[in-house]
């Protein structure tokens, strides 16, 4: 049976034929097809006011209600400030070895820290981390490899140090395991 | 990352519990929660954590309180208090009772990623700490004395009794009896077997060396002295000062010590400066101190400082049965360090060994043992493969004549006795007149 990856939703920073391209990068990755879709997720029931941000695990579990079942994975790209409970902030969360993902472009711009805006840096942060936390969805643990995409990245500079692709043994674990779902 | 470490979350809000574990899982880390405190005890039983993440608020039984029952069950994780609040009492309070740290809600992800890996890191290193700890109260055990005996039974007794106080301790024993050996024991057995056991060699220093050894000097404190240096006062703090032949210490030297073993303070030679230590004083001798006292070549006062509590090792020849434990012991000891298969004595090497008096007693036996070992072809110590002195006084002749024993055997009592006629004649149980007759008789020379 094959299966697909949904890449849902969108980012005002990011244009959706940049998106089509960011597709194409992870459908290599990862051996299945990526599919943009405008589907808007809605936010409005993870809005924490006294925090003025998203709790993304309301987030994802809101959308696994609704999401449909099978072995398609589905990432969810918004560009509003995430949070979990206990962390000041997150770039996204996944559903360990399961079907979603979520990832804010928020903090991933160079302006969110008082910098010069790069249009390129925003885009390539972007890619690695939905190519990440879809790599959750897989069953990945983060890694130790420097330049693994895999790597775990508290700030946005970490992002920066790794690639848009996993090392080989990532890589060959995604196979292994997107090989089974085919 | 596929990491072993483990991680118990402990807090009665599930969405921290529920974060959290994702948070950790996706790092590969083994994650446990737990809502409250009774059921974070209960996680406890069932295996190992490493670390705690542990929310301070918690209804019932509260962080800290579990923290305390914790410590209660024998288990070292590294404790992350959890707070909601910022709070200076709470934060103080929780690293008094002996957290790693504390995070307050939210945490910058960095923040808590770097905690825990530092925390995982302390762990590591308190449990590597404890394996050393235990490997260096081995080392004490394995490598302490060795013997069975009566007259050794005693001493450990001793060493049990006071090595686990301060008291001064005065070791005496002929040489070679292991007095060190004792000293390390009664170190290793105290509580600051952690600290340095210092060892002066009182004897084998020249007055001035010894003063400079002892105290350390400054720079120009006398010709020669190029350089400040730390003496073995200074390296001993916390832990104990071995001073070896006392009895050797020139009457200047005993002074400054005297000084030093009561105030526990000192300046180097040449120097001002009061340096203070914390130490304790094993010393040993085989001198008559209280002849040397008498005679007014040892101060009173410091043998009275000295001599607060005494053990008295016996020598080798008054101990025999443990003899054979203690030459297999260096048979083990040697065989190992020269990687020879030699693993026994030979019975007749092991008679030789125990009849003979050993006055250069263990250290003695140990090189006899060890020279045995250089020379040795097959998988025991042969009687002829022990030094000649041992060979030549221990040795009873084996199938020679009845004369040739008597002789042999007469020549020895004779020697043991330094040649006192009536004293060997009542061991040998005959008269004197007979005991003259048969030492003209089988011509036993008399030792000049």
């Amino acid at each position: 049976m094959s299966s697909s990856i949904h890449i849902l939703g969108g980012s005002s920073l990011v244009h959706p034929q940049e998106l089509e391209g960011m597709a194409e990068n992870i459908s290599a990755i990862f051996g299945l097809r990526a599919i943009p879709s405008r589907i808007e997720p809605d936010l409005r029931a993870a809005y924490d006011p006294s925090r003025g941000q998203y709790n993304s695990t309301i987030l994802l579990s809101g959308f696994l209600e609704r999401a449909p079942a099978g072995p398609d994975k589905h990432i969810i790209l918004v560009d509003v400030d995430l949070f979990i409970p206990v962390l000041t902030f997150v770039f996204g969360e996944a559903q360990f070895d399961g079907t979603a993902a979520i990832v804010s472009t928020h903090r991933l711009s160079n302006q969110f820290y008082g910098l010069p805006g790069s249009h390129e840096l925003l885009l390539l942060r972007l890619e690695k981390e939905l190519i990440h936390e879809l790599g959750h969805t897989f069953g990945l643990y983060h890694c130790r490899q420097f330049e693994c995409v895999m790597r775990s990245s508290t700030y946005v500079e970490e992002i920066d140090i790794k690639k848009a692709l996993p090392c080989p043994d990532c890589a060959a674990r995604i196979h292994g395991i997107s090989g089974r779902n085919n | 990352m596929t990491s072993k470490h483990s991680i118990l979350i402990v807090d009665d809000e599930s969405s921290v519990r529920d974060s959290l574990s994702k948070w950790f899982r996706e790092d590969g880390y083994d994650i446990g929660t737990a809502e409250h405190a009774q059921a974070a005890l209960h996680r406890l039983q069932e295996r190992k954590w490493d670390v705690i993440l542990l929310d301070i608020k918690m209804p019932g039984m509260d962080g800290m309180e579990l923290q305390q029952r914790i410590r209660e069950t024998g288990t070292e994780p590294a404790i992350i208090f959890i707070t909601a609040h910022a709070s200076v009492d709470t934060a103080v309070q929780a690293l008094k009772s002996g957290a790693f740290d504390y995070i307050t809600k939210p945490v910058d992800p960095d923040h808590l990623s770097h905690l825990v890996h530092n925390a995982l890191r302390q762990t590591a290193l308190s449990g590597e700490n404890v394996k050393l700890k235990e490997q260096i109260t081995e080392f004490f055990r394995v490598d302490d004395m060795i013997g069975e005996s009566v007259a050794m039974k005693k001493v450990y007794e001793l060493i049990e009794t006071v090595a686990p106080t301060d008291t001064t301790v005065m070791i005496r024993g002929e040489s070679g009896t292991g007095k060190e050996l004792i000293a390390r024991a009664i170190h290793g057995n105290s509580q600051r077997k952690f600290f340095p056991i210092v060892t002066v060699n009182c004897g084998a220093l020249p007055e001035g060396i010894l003063e400079s050894e002892l105290f350390g000097h400054e720079r120009g404190a006398f010709t020669g002295a190029q350089y400040q240096r730390k003496g073995k006062l200074e390296l001993v703090d916390g832990g104990t000062l071995f001073l070896d032949e006392v009895g050797n210490v020139d009457m200047k030297t005993q002074m400054d010590l005297l000084r030093v073993i009561e105030t526990k303070q000192f300046s180097r030679v040449g120097g001002n400066q009061i340096i203070k230590v914390d130490f304790r004083v094993i010393c040993a001798t085989n001198k008559n101190l209280e002849k040397a006292v008498s005679d007014g070549t040892f101060r009173e006062d410091l043998y009275y400082r000295l001599n607060v509590f005494t053990v008295v090792v016996p020598p080798l020849r008054e101990r025999k049965s443990d003899i054979p434990i203690i030459a297999q012991y260096f048979v083990r000891k040697y065989s190992q360090a020269m990687g020879k298969a030699i693993h026994s004595i030979s019975p007749e090497a092991m008679d030789m060994l125990v009849r003979y008096d050993w006055p250069g007693n263990v250290r003695e036996l140990e090189n006899a043992i060890e020279r045995a070992m250089v020379v040795g072809k097959s998988s025991s110590i042969l009687y002829g493969e022990l030094p000649i002195q041992v060979n030549d006084k221990g040795k009873i002749p084996s199938g020679g004549s009845l004369a040739a024993v008597e002789k042999e055997y007469i020549r020895r009592v004779l020697e043991e006795n330094h040649w006192n006629i009536s004293r060997s004649a009542d061991l040998l149980q005959i008269d004197r007149a007979t005991l003259y007759n048969k030492i003209e008789r089988y011509g036993i020379p008399r030792p000049s």
